[in-house]
């Protein structure tokens, strides 16, 4: 546990020199603001019932004036504390070059990381922004059902911790490819499981990369594409010279800033309701901006609710999640996904023995939970304090929840503070993309070089120094298509990609894990057929999907619109206009209605009703699994599920790769 | 690297690894089915039965909100228990094993 203490005072002594180092700058370049463009309100939902329902209509006019938020960042400020976090971690980069020599040092640490820090790092590799600012985005948008969407992302952990972890830790060395081919035919199998680790971590990449192209852009003004080339150069940089030292370091700086952000941030919104929860769920259901935004929402569904009711529908489910199929076949893919995702098994093998892979589990568990109960407090704050209009009116996801409401707590001690604490949450959300990206890279090469170019193309015969060469060039290699894909992608619809390296890995490399070490009958065709089919049957089924675009679809709504705002434009006492944002919603309303064509595989309306595919795709796989193992039966195999039991309970015969 | 060769079937019949492989199988697979459980309740619960995640307990504090916050108590109260029940009976089991194996 001292090391936890270590850490947070770490990250609490470099956000004291960050804002140092920071506040100078400030008075002198006077701050000037970069306003980041607030986003284009889109067309359809726009059409709420404001104009169709008579009862909040008088009232909404004056109150949504003063709702308008702008959001931005000091640049310098933020700029500052973005270098400081690039400064610390080139330092850990060059300290991690020095120790890193044998393929063992690049891959797994060597097997020197402690518990306690692999512990800290799987939640820094865990979390992405989409945790940090989604989550909380969605609780002060839609209340409860944002905070119910949290909780699987723990509870995945369970199954990490009680059937993958150690025997993982005992039956493999540095990839998927390791587990799955200890007692298969090698090279198709680590070939298969290459492709897969290469799929799952190019999915979540490439959500990532956008990601940190738009938040960049829309928080401190750097443009695109530099975001997304100056995000990979760093990524490219640690995974290249520091390898898994490196990255793990990188990622428990940024779970410790993200911690402390996370829980300076929650201390200073519970002191607001003097730190008692009824006080603050009471004012929750007292605010008027929350009841009226609530009434607005459920009137859509036809339901009338107002004052006090409606805001207590803020704390009841149903407001987002609306399919309830959908939300258990999330479950799903989160449950079984997390277990099987290539850059989360890999930390298992930094660590020297089970114990302390288990260990680290359950450090993971302990911050990662802590982390999403805090993220009520934020998004329940930001609901309270910034109105669920004004979030909206930055981002209509609500993504910017968070960082509008720490300059806003910031700005309610000091201005100068507001200023700070933005550009510091923002540096913490910078950090949180440079530690997921890297490990996702690192997992990637791991499978190209460790996988396929040593042990399928060269028969595992290659020695140590060729073995970190051909790391660090497929590493450099990997982050480069990172980049490139990255901006490639930037007009693309990329949320769901998070979700779907879920899906995939849950229907294609969990079954296939947990059959390799717990059934004897496993084998070869067993592998292979369960990872086709479960990845195919999960990307399939995304392909026709409510998450592609069906032009068709998307002309029929915007008609809709159309109708609904001549309507309201007939309306209106003759010679005048419809809003600014009501006529720019009406062009675009027309211009959506011309769409005609089909989605990408030419349908017309989707073929597969849920956004998640898990519900189907992880039966699948697993009865690929069964039916493939089945239909090739092979002895060997058989004969040597001893070995692998034996080994992976007891950790007897393990690569011990700490003695040197 | 020097390896050493093991007579993993000897092991695997071995009546201690028999106890380890027994007592850990019905604890792990068990208690994941218990976590699964008790996290599907969850969604379903709020699907099918929202009347009762409704029903206020503390204040204006409703039972579907504890019941989300309760799932982040029983998964660390389950991770806790899981290191006890390792650290104290399968952790020594294997130990014994190792030790009897003269290893």
């Amino acid at each position: 546990m001292t090391m936890n203490k270590i850490i947070l005072a770490f990250t609490l002594a470099v956000s004291v020199v960050a804002a140092a180092f920071a506040d100078e700058p400030v008075k002198a370049a006077g701050s000037p603001p970069i306003a980041g463009a607030p986003t284009s309100p889109g067309a359809p939902t726009m059409l709420t019932p404001g104009s169709l329902a008579p009862a909040p209509a008088e009232t909404a006019a004056p109150v949504k004036a003063e709702h308008k938020r702008i959001l931005k960042a000091n640049k310098t400020v933020t700029i500052s504390m973005f270098a400081v976090i690039i400064g610390i971690t080139m330092c850990v980069v060059v300290w991690a070059a020095k120790k890193t020599k044998s393929a063992a040092d690049f891959y797994a640490a060597g097997g020197g990381i402690t518990g306690t820090q692999n512990g800290w790092a799987i939640a820094g590799d865990y979390m992405s922004a989409a945790s940090f600012l989604g989550i909380s985005g969605l609780i002060s948008l839609y209340g409860y059902d944002g905070f119910m969407y949290s909780v699987g992302w723990l509870v995945a952990y369970i199954t990490v911790l009680l059937i993958v972890a150690e025997p993982c830790r005992n039956a493999g060395k540095y990839t998927l490819g390791d587990i799955l081919s200890f007692r298969t035919s090698p090279k198709p199998v680590r070939a298969f499981a290459a492709i897969s680790t290469v799929a799952v971590s190019t999915f979540y990449l490439t959500a990532q990369m956008v990601g940190a192209g738009k938040l960049m852009a829309l928080l401190v003004g750097i443009p695109y594409k530099t975001s997304i080339i100056g995000v990979g150069i760093l990524m490219v940089g640690y995974v290249v010279f520091g390898g898994m030292v490196a990255t793990t370091w990188v990622q428990i700086i940024k779970a410790g800033l993200l911690m402390s952000g996370a829980a300076l941030l929650s201390v200073l919104v519970m002191s607001k309701a003097g730190f008692n929860p009824i006080t603050f769920f009471d004012t929750i259901v007292n605010s008027p901006d929350i009841q009226d935004h609530v009434s607005k929402m459920v009137l859509r569904d036809g339901v009338i609710l107002n004052g006090i009711d409606a805001g207590q529908r803020f704390l009841e489910p149903g407001l987002y999640l609306k399919n309830p199929l959908d939300q258990i076949s999330l479950g799903m893919a989160l449950v079984l996904g997390t277990a099987g995702m290539p850059h989360i098994l890999m930390r298992f093998f930094t660590v020297p023995t089970a114990q302390a892979a288990r260990k680290s589990v359950i450090i993971a568990m302990f911050i990662i939970g802590g982390f999403y109960v805090l993220t009520t407090l934020l998004g329940f704050g930001a609901a309270i304090y910034l109105t669920p209009q004004g979030i909206m009116s930055v981002d209509k996801g609500g993504n910017m929840a968070t960082l509008m409401l720490a300059q806003q707590m910031g700005a309610d001690i000091a201005p100068i503070c507001g200023d700070l604490f933005l550009a510091f949450l923002c540096a913490v959300a910078f950090a949180t993309i440079l530690a997921v990206v890297s490990g996702l890279v690192l997992a990637a090469s791991a499978a190209i070089a460790h996988d396929i170019y040593v042990n399928v193309i060269k028969d595992g015969h290659s020695d140590q120094h060729e073995q970190v060469m051909a790391a660090r060039i497929t590493s450099f290699v990997v982050g480069a298509c990172g980049i490139l894909i990255g901006i490639a992608a930037e007009k693309q619809n990329v949320a769901h990609l998070v979700a779907l390296a879920f899906a995939v890995a849950a229907s294609g490399n969990l079954p296939v894990v947990v059959m390799s070490l717990f059934w004897r009958k496993f084998n070869t065709a067993g592998v292979i057929s369960g990872l086709v089919v479960g990845t195919v049957a999960a990307i399939g089924l995304v392909m026709v999907s409510p998450n592609m675009t069906y032009p068709k679809v998307v002309a029929v709504g915007a008609k809709k619109v159309v109708v609904a705002l001549e309507k309201k434009q007939a309306s209106l006492p003759s010679g005048a206009v419809l809003d600014e944002k009501d006529s720019k919603a009406l062009a675009k309303a027309k211009e959506d209605a011309q769409l005609a064509g089909t989605s990408m595989l030419g349908l017309d309306k989707p073929l597969f009703t849920l956004k998640n595919p898990g519900i189907i795709s992880i039966p699948l796989g697993f009865l690929a699994a069964i039916l493939g193992c089945l239909a090739f039966p092979n002895k060997r195999s058989e004969a040597m599920f001893d070995e692998v039991y034996v080994r992976q309970n007891t950790g007897l015969g393990m690569s011990r790769v700490v003695e040197h | 690297m020097t390896e050493i060769t093991y007579d993993w079937k000897a092991i695997a019949r071995d009546p201690k690894f028999v106890e380890l492989r027994c007592r850990k199988s019905a604890f792990l697979f068990g208690w994941w089915g218990f976590s699964c459980l008790y996290y599907f309740l969850l969604p379903i619960g709020a699907a099918y039965a929202p009347g009762i995640f409704k029903v206020k307990i503390v204040g204006v504090i409703n039972f579907g909100y504890l019941f989300a916050l309760s799932q982040f108590f029983v998964s660390w109260g389950l991770a806790l228990y899981y290191a006890y029940v390792a650290n104290k009976h399968f952790d020594r089991l294997t130990r014994e094993l190792i030790d009897e194996l003269h290893l």
